[in-house]
């Protein structure tokens, strides 16, 4: 497996009504080719910063320091970001490079242009292709999310559909340019259990299809132990424990790991359990 | 940091505080500086500014003193501003009360008829209230606050109709107040805030249509206006622009000024709620 | 970011609430059918939403009507005073006349009476010119509807165009210089800035004339008057449409500012989007919304301000023609102008009430089955 992605020691401070707060504290991390990641961690413990550093989407206000390695070459265009300093090799681009799926469908989508439309203009502005072109490929992209009726879901304002369909639209544009890494910034926590599940397995099906990397963000450790390789946790900005799913959910090392697969009652434990022998 | 405090830091707050505290000056100190009647004849007519330092702004046709009209125009138009304002203010906040929190047929008839006064321009209103009632400064007044008051009354029933949801007036009910007085006693004072914060537009609106009104003729013809000197000056406008440019000026200064503090008192209050 | 405007949720407001998400919760993955007929989902809202708003409105100006009534009561004098004073006559006469006009009726017969002629459009007779007050005014009507149109769309394209232009760059020079300059510009008085002009423009450098509508007498036709009547209208329309262009551009750039906060906006930019792209497909076009809500606030405010503007340009519109009713005191002309200018407020509103379901694609959606 070669290595997609390479954090080294980073740090994130948020300024906020004059006082400091750090999200992220020294933070080391590799990302393989291929590879599903998870990130766990409850509120405030720095898992969406993180994902929002590696995408280059932190604001303004915030201090960074430390560097992103983002390893294939990646031609940077206009890139005049604030934040292009973090990457000492190449800068990789949201959308060409970097496929980031929000948690709360509703908000990430337009509400005044079709949904169609939406996934097109990835397309447009990535793969260079003709507009026509471009909504052929977003069709076929709400084929593979599996959206009923893809012809006419093209047409579809955002306020029309479920929320599990809008998620499968965000899903869709975050990949229409073919990403080499699939970000998931609690893409199901809004979500009723039964879409949830649905929309795991369709990430799960993507990625496998498609060769991305998923970098997979949660709270909830059992629903990351399903899909991910790696499970790293985090707690106050700080990376408290890395390894295989199996090592980590089996044997945790550290006693929060620990706290959090204790706080998993009754039905899911089992499961787990049961899970971590693939 | 106390509200004064934050309020001083910013700059627009600071300039338009500032425009605001020389107007004042100015209106309250117009009898000070220029005692008798500012109609009354000072110099010879036409007199370009700058030229006689008695009077350094010159004078209009009939040989009156501009400074002197100016400063008196003062009184009129911040007079006119605020008393328009207030009861433009005060009508709305009542009506906008009286709609949101008692609902239903009341409500539905309150919003129609205000909705009548939005219609109807507002300045095509006012135009008619001082033609068929006659022109002095108290009709002006009433003119202008029948077209201002219904933004006030919009704003006033949206925030009571939020706020009679809340515990308190359900509390007030069960204690067994009367309607009108959980009304106005316990609801009108909460839903003030936001209608106060449309004060200084309301106010700049006000000057800026007496302005309007006296350009026509419809002021009070007893008193200076700042409207009444740009329409004299309408007439020598080829030999002495400065008649017409000078009182447009002070126009524009005292409406920005009003505008900026407005602005300024907006922004100390937001970050004073949304920190608290 | 305060943004001056004058009126708040108004009933011609479309409404903030965002229709229910479409009913396939709990049944995975369903298609709405309405998915299909999305393409004249437009149409269909646009006409729910005028249906709605239309019984409202006539409600509305029946109230104004009658308010107009009573404001022609409350005049000192009437129809026959301003006839006996113009023609002469004796008590007899004045009693006469009464009896002849129904002026001594009771009030709500003469309601009636005058709501019929509202109905037949009749609005009276105008004493200062001795003519129909209908006729009166449709002449000069179509005046003031090109000043109003033409100052409309300076305002909002150049407004809207420069709020995009200093709200792409929130916080920049550009952005500030804008903000303070569109605040003063607002604070100008209309027909203050209407002289200033014709000083500038008309006496000092002679690019334009000083008034009117045309050259008198010129003989002009087709084009060529065209051309003179747009030349003669250039310093009007700039007066009254600079005043607004301020409004619109302070709309704008709060608007952008608000919308760039959203996340759909963050999502935008985490899909590489080119901020150009950004700017104007996304931000500037979902902060025009409540633009093209305050157009039709705008039409009552505009009505109003090209009195001022077109007394000061000497333009025969309908503005002037109210300024000469309030200096003969017609007082029927006066109210009769009231009344049409609310009937043409009322229809701007509902064409804005329109346009609005074109380009807000929940607006009615509810009711539309989407």
């Amino acid at each position: 497996m070669t290595a997609l992605l390479s954090i080294g020691d980073l740090s994130v401070t948020y300024r906020r009504d004059g006082a400091e707060v750090a999200a992220l504290k020294h933070i080391s991390l590799d990302v393989a080719t291929g590879e599903r990641f998870a990130i766990i961690g409850e509120s405030g413990s720095g898992k969406s910063t993180l994902a929002l550093a590696i995408a280059g989407l932190l604001p303004a206000s915030s201090r960074i320091e430390g560097r992103i390695d983002w390893v294939p070459p990646s031609p940077s265009r206009g890139a005049k970001d604030r934040q292009s300093f973090l990457f000492r090799n190449s800068l990789p681009l949201g959308g060409r490079d970097i496929g980031f799926v929000f948690q709360d469908p509703s908000a990430s989508i337009d509400p005044v242009m079709t949904v169609g439309k939406q996934i097109a203009e990835v397309a447009h502005a990535h793969l260079g292709l003709a507009w026509r072109d471009a909504y052929t490929r977003a069709r076929d992209l709400l084929e593979r999310v599996r959206l009923p009726v893809p012809d006419a879901a093209m047409r579809a304002y955002p306020h029309q559909l479920s929320g599990g369909q809008k998620q499968r639209v965000a899903i869709a544009a975050a990949i229409a340019a073919s990403p080499k890494l699939l970000i998931a910034d609690e893409a199901t926590s809004a979500l009723d259990t039964i879409v949830q599940a649905e929309i795991v397995a369709l990430i799960r099906q993507l990625v496998a299809e498609d060769g991305m990397a998923l970098l997979f963000i949660s709270h909830d450790i059992a629903l990351a132990a399903e899909l991910a390789e790696s499970i790293a946790v985090f707690r106050h900005g700080e990376l408290v424990e890395f390894g295989s799913t199996a090592q980590v959910v089996s044997a945790p090392r550290h006693a929060y790991t620990r706290a959090l697969l204790e706080a998993h009652l009754g039905l899911d434990v089992e499961p787990l359990l049961r899970q971590t022998g693939t | 940091m106390s509200p004064l405090r934050r309020f001083l830091r910013t700059p627009e707050a600071i300039a338009g505080a500032v425009f605001l505290a020389a107007l004042f000056a100015v209106a309250l100190a117009a009898p000070l500086f220029f005692p008798g009647d500012p109609q009354a004849i000072a110099g010879p007519a036409l007199l370009p500014p700058f030229k006689d330092w008695s009077l350094p702004l010159g004078t209009d046709r009939l040989g009156r003193d501009v400074l002197a009209e100016l400063f008196h125009g003062a009184r009129t138009s911040l007079a006119v501003g605020l008393a328009a304002a207030a009861a433009a203010l005060a009508v709305g906040a009542v009506i906008g009360t009286l709609a949101g929190f008692a609902g239903g047929l009341v409500d539905e008839v309150l919003m129609r008829i205000t909705d009548a006064f939005q219609t109807v321009p507002a300045f095509l209103l006012a135009l008619a209230f001082v033609s068929i009632v006659g022109p002095s400064l108290g009709v002006v007044v009433v003119a202008i606050a029948l077209g201002a008051w219904t933004g006030p009354a919009r704003v006033a029933r949206a925030e009571v109709l939020s706020i009679r949801e809340r515990d308190f007036v359900a509390g007030a009910r069960v204690i067994g107040m009367h309607p009108l007085e959980i009304a106005f006693r316990e609801v009108l004072p909460n839903a003030l805030p936001p209608v106060l914060a449309l004060s200084s537009v309301i106010v700049a609106a006000a000057i800026l249509t007496e302005a309007a009104l006296s350009f026509l003729g419809l002021g009070d013809p007893n008193r200076v206006t700042w409207g009444g000197m740009i329409a004299e000056g309408r007439a020598v406008l080829r030999t002495a622009p400065f008649l017409s440019i000078i009182p447009g000026v002070a126009l524009v200064l005292t409406v920005l000024g009003v505008y900026l503090t407005g602005e300024g008192v907006v922004e100390t209050t937001a970050v004073r709620r949304s920190l608290s | 970011m305060w943004v001056l405007s004058f009126g708040y949720e108004s009933s011609f407001a479309p409404p903030s609430v965002l229709p229910d998400i479409s009913p396939t919760r709990g049944v995975p993955n369903a298609a709405p059918k309405t998915w299909l007929s999305c393409q004249c989902c437009a149409m269909t809202r646009a006409l729910i939403l005028l249906r709605r708003r239309l019984v409202g409105s006539i409600f509305v100006l029946l109230i104004v009507v009658v308010g107009t009534f009573l404001l022609l009561e409350a005049a000192p004098g009437d129809a026959v005073d301003a006839y006996i004073v113009s023609t002469g006559g004796d008590a007899g006469m004045i009693e006469l006349l009464r009896h002849r006009w129904g002026l001594d009726q009771l009030e709500l017969t003469r309601l009636a009476n005058y709501l019929w002629a509202l109905l037949h459009l009749d609005l009276g007779q105008s004493v200062t010119f001795s003519r129909p007050i209908r006729d009166v005014i449709l002449e000069r009507l179509p005046t003031t509807l090109l000043l109003m149109g033409s100052a409309t769309a300076l305002s909002f394209g150049l407004g809207s165009a420069l709020g995009i232009y200093a709200g792409a760059r929130p916080g920049s020079f550009r952005d500030r210089f804008l903000s303070i300059g569109s605040l003063a510009l607002y604070a100008v008085p209309g027909f203050w800035l209407g002289l200033v002009l014709i000083i500038v423009f008309a006496v000092d450098l002679r690019w334009f004339p000083i008034g009117g509508i045309e050259s008198i007498a010129s003989g002009k036709t087709g084009l060529d008057r065209a051309a003179d009547i747009a030349r003669h209208l250039v310093l009007p329309v700039s007066a009254l449409g600079f005043i607004y262009l301020a409004l619109y551009l302070r709309m704008m750039r709060a608007g952008m500012a608000e919308v760039w906060r959203q996340d759909f906006v963050l999502a935008a930019r985490a899909r590489g989007l080119s901020r150009q792209r950004i700017v104007l497909a996304h931000v500037a076009r979902n902060a025009l919304l409540p633009l093209v809500t305050m157009l039709g606030l705008q039409s009552a405010q505009m009505l109003g301000g090209s009195v001022v503007i077109e007394s000061v340009f000497s333009v025969p519109g309908l503005g002037r023609l109210a300024q000469e009713a309030v200096a003969a005191r017609d007082t029927p002309l006066l109210l009769g102008i009231i009344l049409v200018s609310a009937v043409l407020v009322v229809i701007v509103n509902l064409l804005v009430d329109i346009a609005y379901a074109f380009l807000d694609p929940r607006v009615g959606a509810s009711e539309a089955g989407a």
